[in-house]
């Protein structure tokens, strides 16, 4: 059986956790697969059944309504050993990558992080996945009875399968935990993490100034999509955070698109973001490195593209 | 105090990837090695505690011969000891782990410090799993850290904000840029270094429990094309092609 660590956001199964279920599914065949949600709540886990879980199991209570890795590490390997799961999956979300590698450990399983394929050979698990941050790609076999893995978001397709979904519940484990989650700063006002979005609209040193990120706010709001920052715009003292920086020392994304603006392409740059489906360049430099990645590019000012773009789209309607 | 800060040797980030023969490996010819850039974080805030409250700060390093240049670099940088933990199992993050919590455990660290990834196998892994081996608190993609006696605060890049942990000592905490500004050895600190001794230990023997069988180059983009007109135009053909023909929007 393969087990799904599935994650609720605003009673809402996430769609990278949907990923991880169905692509479980998939490599099932008709082995059973089976869906786990911790929580104070799991309202909303029974979706997990269109998605192909044969069983949903629920761990909740009020002990897991703030996240302690090592107590739901706790609880996800217990699931584990309950359900006699020999494959353990979960979304490489940041609570997915937290937690998983502690469990891996918990349950001498061996670790891949951030698949982007899976396969089962010799009923193991078989992973690809990015590695020198996306420069190359490993394919891992694993030797261990257990086998974890983590799946990037955006790179799986979420596909209606359905399946029976027969709830079961396993009680909190009596753990007394180390560390825990008090509180959160700074939320992040709704918006998806980048490593989630399907659309992401990045700025570069050629924005010239922190303020003018409000014309890639403005296209993002108009197609659906997050903005993002090379390390020449956040180390530029602009104010922008780290947390939104893509490349080698920020995040590695996937977007269905992404949008570079103003941004040359340095490797580092291009590490973090080469595995989008399809890539838009806006530069003034013809010769930037960026536009022998992308699938359009447009050489001129982003001061004035970026604007009539934004027009364009709220023309058309386009934010999902 | 006590701290452990594990560092790992990894190609210079500017490396240009080609796959040995054999096809399961990075070619190591001209490759420069250096510090996995995010442990830089990680012995900069171990440092820091050093000069703030009085602790020893051991560095140590899970690989062959050539990793005791980053251990020897850490004792320039202020270090107090510096450890090698003999080992080629360095390819399964459960198998460092492993050897780093068998070396840890019973010494008394109520720190362990990383990298929140070790740059090129990019697993972000070994922090968690040498916490669990240990049995001890993790905060891992830290970005600041306050720690009393018995206690930390950590500030980690969360689920869209800043979450913060708290939680007991011992504990692993993985470091994420921003934690610190890392500073650089001065020649004093590289001649001091020198005439340091770095430990060298057999990593404890364990079985890894996965292999690379494959390292392969990601496949060439195709030729994109570049869009005619004015700002205008480019903007309603881009938008045009998004939706009509990449059907992305």
């Amino acid at each position: 059986m393969i087990l799904v660590f599935c994650e609720l956001k605003d009673g809402k199964i996430r769609k990278a956790s949907l990923e991880a279920l169905s692509e479980a599914r998939k490599l099932s065949g008709e082995a059973p697969v089976a869906a786990l949600f911790v929580g104070a709540s799991c309202a909303g886990s029974s979706d997990a059944a269109a998605f192909g879980a044969d069983a949903i199991i629920k761990v909740e209570g009020p002990a897991l309504g703030a996240y302690s890795s090592d107590l739901f590490a706790a609880v996800i390997a217990d699931a584990v050993k309950a359900k006699g799961a020999t494959a353990l999956l979960g979304a490489a979300t940041p609570l997915g990558k937290d937690v998983l590698p502690r469990v891996a450990a918990k349950l001498d399983a061996g670790y891949a992080a951030e698949v982007t394929s899976l396969a089962l050979v010799g009923g193991k698990l078989q992973a690809i996945r990015p590695v020198y941050a996306g420069k190359a790609f490993a394919t891992v076999d694993f030797t261990s009875g257990i086998q974890v893995a983590s799946t990037r978001p955006n790179v799986f397709s979420a596909t209606e399968c359905p399946k029976a979904g027969a709830v079961e519940t396993l009680p909190v484990p009596a753990v007394d935990f180390k560390a825990i989650v008090k509180e959160i700063l700074a939320k992040g006002g709704g918006k998806q993490d980048l490593t989630e979005a399907d659309v992401i609209v990045a700025g570069g040193r050629g924005l010239k100034e922190g303020a003018n990120f409000k014309l890639l706010e403005d296209l993002a709001d108009a197609i659906g999509g997050v903005v993002g920052a090379s390390r020449a715009a956040v180390d530029a003292g602009w104010g922008i955070p780290h947390s939104m920086q893509v490349g080698q020392t920020g995040k590695v994304v996937s977007p269905t698109l992404y949008i570079a603006c103003g941004i040359s392409g340095a490797i580092q740059h291009v590490a973090g973001m080469s595995g989008s489906k399809v890539i838009v360049a806006i530069n003034k430099d013809p010769e930037a490195p960026i536009f022998k990645l992308a699938n359009y590019g447009i050489v001129g000012d982003l001061f004035e593209v970026l604007p009539e773009l934004t027009k364009a789209a709220k023309a058309l309607s386009l934010a999902k | 105090m006590k701290i452990l800060v594990a560092l790992k040797q990894v190609p210079d980030t500017e490396t240009k990837i080609k796959v040995a023969a054999g096809g399961t490996s990075l070619d190591p010819a001209d490759v420069k090695w250096i510090t996995s850039p995010y442990d830089e974080y990680a012995l900069e805030e171990g440092l820091r505690l050093k000069e703030a409250k009085g602790a020893e700060v051991t560095t140590v390093s899970v690989g062959e011969e050539k990793a005791k240049d980053v251990l020897r670099n850490s004792l320039a940088l202020g270090a107090d000891n510096a450890v090698l933990l003999k080992s080629t199992e360095t390819g399964d993050p459960l198998a460092v782990a492993k050897i780093l919590a068998a070396y840890a455990e019973g010494k008394g660290f109520d720190l362990v410090l990383f990298g929140n990834k070790g740059f090129g196998s990019d697993n972000g892994a070994v922090g968690a799993m040498v916490a669990e081996l240990l049995g001890i608190s993790q905060a891992n993609l830290v970005t600041k850290l306050e720690v009393s006696e018995s206690t930390f605060r950590a500030e980690r890049e969360g689920d869209g904000g800043t979450e913060v942990v708290e939680g007991t000592l011992p504990a692993v905490i993985t470091a994420q840029r921003g934690l610190n500004e890392p500073r650089y050895a001065s020649l004093k600190g590289i001649m001091a270094a020198k005439k340091k001794t770095i430990e060298e230990v057999d990593g404890a023997a364990v079985t890894a429990a996965m292999a690379v069988s494959a390292l392969t180059l990601p496949p060439a983009r195709p030729e994109g094309r570049k869009l005619d007109g004015d700002a205008a135009t480019q903007a309603q053909t881009l938008l045009g092609l998004l939706r009509d023909e990449a059907k992305v929007l």
